[in-house]
């Protein structure tokens, strides 16, 4: 370990270190602060200069004071890579969680990352199929995508990304997926419901963890995400592996990132949440995707908890910003008993049309799907008619409309957690049979050539003749 | 230039303080042992401070910092189009040759190929008298545009000699009598707007092909629009309808601050896609800069500046050059991180003071001119804005809606319904129609203007019945007014929506827009007639030549059918009222 040790700490606010020092620091290097009590904690430079320099400390400032010793170590955060890292449970530092060896290091990688060329990347298109309908029908996953799950408090986000990760497979290929699983703040019995499930399905041994939880320093979470992500790319990048990062919860992220901000006395954006916190959740978000002449992609999954169930709160709203669509998970119907209760109308996945259509999933998906969002829309809405002007004064299309959207939240959405429904049979062709509930005259969004070849009477008007 | 080499003394993100120089404002200088490309954005005692174009981390307060003498500046020659650069004009398949697939640092490259050879056509001849933007000879840029090489400014005299031939853009093709040398290649500072002899009122429209953009909120060749949506909206999308179908002769791209996906996107398709002015691939129209969100803000605070000005040199070759910046709204966010790091005293939202005449001169440099050459150019801008939870009542919404003469505001409400474009039709406006009209008399139909205005004031008809109907449903109206719903209903599903994502809806030119408008208003009249005569209007609304006609808009071949389509449904109407 190089560098000297300086006892010239002049300041200490929230989780920040302000000393004066001698020799040249650089921007970003790691520090160690050796405490009185012979306690180790680790920071990274946010601000240098010849009189003054500003440390970032992970695990709090807690009984760091002015005779703390100060080591810089001459180089910035890198996350030791290789292989070895899958199967494996860190700290949210890094460290091994599971009594395990230290990770022998093939490779040290900078935990920022750098940016992937826009002329570098290769289009997402290859459908992921989770198994789940809604996801699957309405807002089709790719491969490289990046999908947040925008949830609240008390829902069941949890089981729909262990759902997702446990069932994800790209139709016709055996490609595994890797999973790469970061905790920032969740609670430990969160964590238990994550490394049970992965252990009892095996999955465990085909991931790696990053654990940061509720007890942990808040500061560390700043890292967390970027030692997942770096792991990520390595195992992509490096060894073809088709990447599924699932990192939960953004929320308790961006809160650290505004308690930095406030040690800085920095002028806050909105809510007081920092003003460049959309391009620090764009330096994690946007490390998804596939780059030209490498086999491996990173598909994201951030999960995160809007605050108020308001999804113009600036966590959700900066991520929608940034991500490729949304699924969003509803309280409304999470109540209703509906698993997984995901509300497919604000939802969406802008990459869907690359991955959809004949010879990805099916050639009706796109109409199907616009189908099913424009009748559950539709009828969602006339039960607010209804609830003012009564059933009686609704047509017959309207009242069609109506009980499609019941029928399609009780047998579309609902499923249970450990069914795996195929695109074709499992959940295009379920999809039919429900639309078939409605006068196709009324099924406007639906090509002629599809109601002949998949609609259930036809199909078995045909099968009689 | 006095004291060259100077130290650092902070660094802050990308904000970098240095002691030892003192260099001009806006002047470029070379950062830390690895010579990283910084800007001189603040003098400050004998401290100057630098924005830097890449990322900072790993470098040390002692480190050197050396000027250039330069101001940020962009290469303008033969080599522009079909490019991509990141913010500050390096050209990303180069970084990816020397780089590799990540972007690291501390690697230059010039925005232009210094090696290419092209063919140059002289097109003055010795003792001719040139000045600064006359254009002294021309090269085959790509398939369909023609490079115009201009005298670059500050110079003018006499042509002692030219030739035509294969040069590379550095090489001198003409020689003044007063000895200056003139090559292919011009450089021009970024902050500085290119000049012109005067800026014209925009009197024609720029087409897009959207309808709803075209007919109800039309945009001038030369003016400005701002697109501001929240997210999931349809900026992108629509930006990109506009890169690929507008009819100007250039397009410069900037996602600024955006996904890289949304480039790569554009990279993959616009090679195959054809122009339908010209036949031929869209790209080679193209310009791309590409400062995604993950990439240095610095750099993305320049790069509208960068793609301004490469418009604005091609705008002076008398082409119409159309601009797309998405989204201004992350260009401001990198000027608010930049004033915050620099302690400015923060305005609004904690933007910096300047933020609105730093929106207001960038909006400034579109317009419609004479070029010193005295030909006509215009560079049209469209900027999308992202306001925050999509309210736009914030400074950079607000600053943009002060400038630009076009507002398509995007509505989450409508993206919900996937009605696209999203465009909410009761709030955007265009101020362009008046000095247009004269164009759309002349050119598509002497009632144009006419039209346009009977199919607007139904859309606010139906807006105010719309609330009488949440009350009391539909059934209720009297039977005029439930027609007009239909009619609006019509205007709302076959007209105003459009499918970017479908071959053949992707595109509507002006002609079929208006014959599209005309068959909503010819079925409107019909079923009045037919509803007077004794037609129910539900055997009128639902004749099924009214749905061919709305449907055939998604066959090949509808401008050819839309007449025939039309008389059928006319017909029909007449028989339903027969039937009763
Ligand atoms: N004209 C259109 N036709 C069909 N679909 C559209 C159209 N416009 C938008 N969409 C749909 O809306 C989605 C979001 O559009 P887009 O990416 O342009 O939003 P945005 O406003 O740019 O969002 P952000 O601010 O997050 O970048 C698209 O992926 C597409 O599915
Ligand atoms: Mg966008």
């Amino acid at each position: 370990m190089i560098g000297k040790e300086y006892r010239t700490i002049t300041d200490v606010k929230g989780p920040l270190v302000f000393l004066n020092k001698t020799e040249p620091v650089s921007y970003g290097e790691i520090v160690q602060l050796m405490l009185s009590d012979g306690s180790i904690k680790n920071g990274q430079v946010l601000d240098t200069s010849d009189d003054q320099v500003i440390v970032q400390v992970f695990e709090g400032t807690a009984s760091v004071d002015r005779q703390t010793g100060v080591k810089f170590l001459g180089d910035v955060f890198k996350l030791p890579v290789s292989k070895g890292l899958i199967g494996r449970i860190l700290d949210g530092a890094g460290r091994p969680r599971d009594g395990g060896p230290d990770i022998v290091a093939d490779d040290m990688a900078d935990i920022i990352g750098a940016a992937i060329n826009p002329y570098s990347r290769q289009s997402p298109e290859s459908f992921i199929q989770t198994g789940i309908s809604a996801i699957d029908a309405c807002t089709s996953l790719v491969r490289g995508q990046k999908l947040p799950i925008f949830s609240a408090s008390g829902l069941p986000h949890n089981d729909i990304a262990l759902q997702i990760a446990r069932q994800a497979k790209l139709v016709g290929s055996d490609d595994d997926f890797v999973v790469v699983f970061c905790a920032m703040g969740i609670t430990a019995e969160e964590y238990n419901f994550f490394v049970h499930d992965l252990e009892r399905t095996g999955a465990l041994e085909n991931s790696a963890l990053f654990v940061n939880l509720a007890d942990d320093p808040a500061v560390e979470r700043l890292i967390t995400p970027r030692l997942a992500l770096t792991a990520a790319e390595y195992l992509a990048f490096e060894h073809d592996y088709h990447v599924l990062v699932i990192y939960t919860d953004m929320t308790n992220y961006c809160e650290s990132l505004r308690q930095i901000g406030a040690a800085r006395e920095e002028v806050p954006g909105r809510r007081g949440y920092p003003g460049y916190m959309y391009t620090d959740l764009a330096m994690l978000y946007e490390r998804a995707g596939l780059v030209k002449g490498k086999k491996g992609s990173i598909t994201q999954f951030p999960i995160l908890t809007m605050p108020g169930d308001d999804i113009t709160h600036p966590i959700p709203d900066l991520s929608g910003y940034i991500t490729e669509g949304q699924i969003v998970i509803s309280r409304e119907l999470h109540q209703k008993g509906i698993y997984p209760p995901i509300n497919v109308l604000p939802s969406l996945s802008r990459l869907m049309n690359a991955g959809i259509g004949d010879g990805k999933t099916r050639e009706d998906h796109k109409s199907v799907s616009d189908q099913l969002y424009a009748a559950y829309a539709q009828g969602k809405e006339l039960r607010g008619l209804v609830a003012i002007v009564g059933e009686d004064a609704l047509n017959e299309r309207d009242l069609q409309l109506l009980k499609f959207a019941d029928i399609f939240e009780d047998q579309f959405l609902r499923q249970s957690r450990d069914e795996d429904r195929s695109i074709s049979e499992g959940t295009l062709d379920l999809a039919w049979n429900l639309l078939s509930n409605i006068d196709t005259k009324y099924l406007v969004r639906l090509d002629q050539k599809w109601i002949d070849k998949y609609h259930p009477d036809e199909k078995s008007g045909k099968e009689e003749e | 230039m006095s004291n060259e080499n100077g130290l650092i003394y902070r660094i802050s993100g990308p904000v970098v303080t240095a002691v030892g120089i003192s260099p001009r404002m806006y002047e470029v200088v070379r950062v830390g042992d690895e010579g990283l490309m910084g800007e001189v954005i603040e003098l400050h005692g004998d401290q100057s401070v630098i924005q830097v174009y890449e990322e900072t981390s790993g470098i040390s307060p002692g480190e050197p910092v050396i000027r250039t003498g330069q101001t940020l500046s962009v290469q303008l020659g033969p080599g522009l189009l079909t490019q991509i650069y990141d913010g500050i004009q390096r050209p990303l398949p180069k970084l990816e040759e020397t780089m590799g697939v990540f972007i690291t640092r501390g690697v230059d490259a010039d925005g232009l190929d210094f090696e290419k050879e092209w063919e140059f056509k002289a097109s003055v001849d010795k003792g001719d008298e040139i000045s600064s933007g006359h254009v002294i000879g021309t090269v085959q840029e790509t398939e369909t545009i023609e490079h115009r090489v201009m005298v670059p400014p500050n110079v003018s005299g006499k042509v002692k000699s030219i030739k035509s031939g294969t040069f590379t853009i550095k090489e001198t093709v003409c020689v003044l009598e007063d000895g200056s040398e003139i090559a292919m290649m011009q450089e021009w500072p970024v902050r500085h707007p290119r000049p012109f002899v005067q800026k014209y009122a925009p009197d024609v429209p720029l087409i897009t092909g959207q309808r709803i953009l075209d007919f109800l909120f039309p945009l001038a060749k030369g003016g400005t629009a701002g697109i501001p949506g929240p997210f999931g909206s349809g900026k992108t999308v629509t930006q990109q309808q506009l890169a690929k179908w507008s009819d100007a002769q250039i397009v410069v791209y900037i996602g600024c601050g955006e996904r890289g996906n949304e480039m790569t996107e554009v990279l993959d398709e616009f090679p195959h896609l054809i122009d339908p002015n010209t036949n031929k691939p869209l790209m080679n129209r193209t310009v791309m800069i590409a400062n995604t969100s993950n990439m240095p803000v610095a750099a993305r605070e320049a790069s509208v500046y960068t793609g301004i000005t490469i418009a604005e040199y091609f705008r002076d070759m008398g082409y119409n050059v159309a601009l797309m910046a998405d989204s201004t709204s992350r260009w401001a966010e990198a000027m608010r991180e930049i004033s915050s790091r620099l302690e400015e005293m923060p305005g609004e939202e904690g933007y910096p003071a300047y933020l609105s005449s730093r929106l207001a001169e960038f909006y400034e440099r579109a317009g419609r001119v004479q070029t010193l050459a005295g030909s006509d150019g215009s560079v049209s801008v469209i900027g999308a804005v992202s306001p925050p939870g999509g309210d736009i009542s914030e400074p950079v919404s607000q600053g943009t809606l002060r400038i630009v003469k076009v507002f398509w505001g995007l509505d989450a409400g409508l993206a919900r319904q996937r009605h696209f474009p999203a465009i909410n039709w009761l709030n955007s406006y265009s101020l362009y129609p008046q000095a247009l009209d004269q164009w759309y008399r002349d050119n598509i139909a002497s009632d144009f203007p006419e039209v346009r205005t009977e199919i607007s004031t139904l859309l606010q008809i139906e807006s105010e019945l719309q609330e009488i109907v949440q009350l009391v449903g539909s059934d209720a109206l009297p039977i005029d007014q439930q027609l007009t719903l239909e009619v609006a209903r019509m205007i709302r599903e076959f007209f105003l929506q459009q499918n970017a994502f479908h071959d053949v809806d992707t595109f509507s030119d002006l002609d079929l827009q208006y014959h599209m408008a005309k068959a909503i208003l010819t079925f409107q009249e019909e079923a009045k007639k037919a509803i007077a005569g004794g037609g129910q209007l539900e055997d009128v609304v639902n004749v099924p030549a009214r749905t061919d006609l709305m449907r055939g808009r998604f066959e090949k071949g509808y401008a050819e059918r839309i007449s025939d389509l039309m008389s059928e449904m006319s017909k029909q109407i007449d028989a339903s009222m027969e039937a009763n």
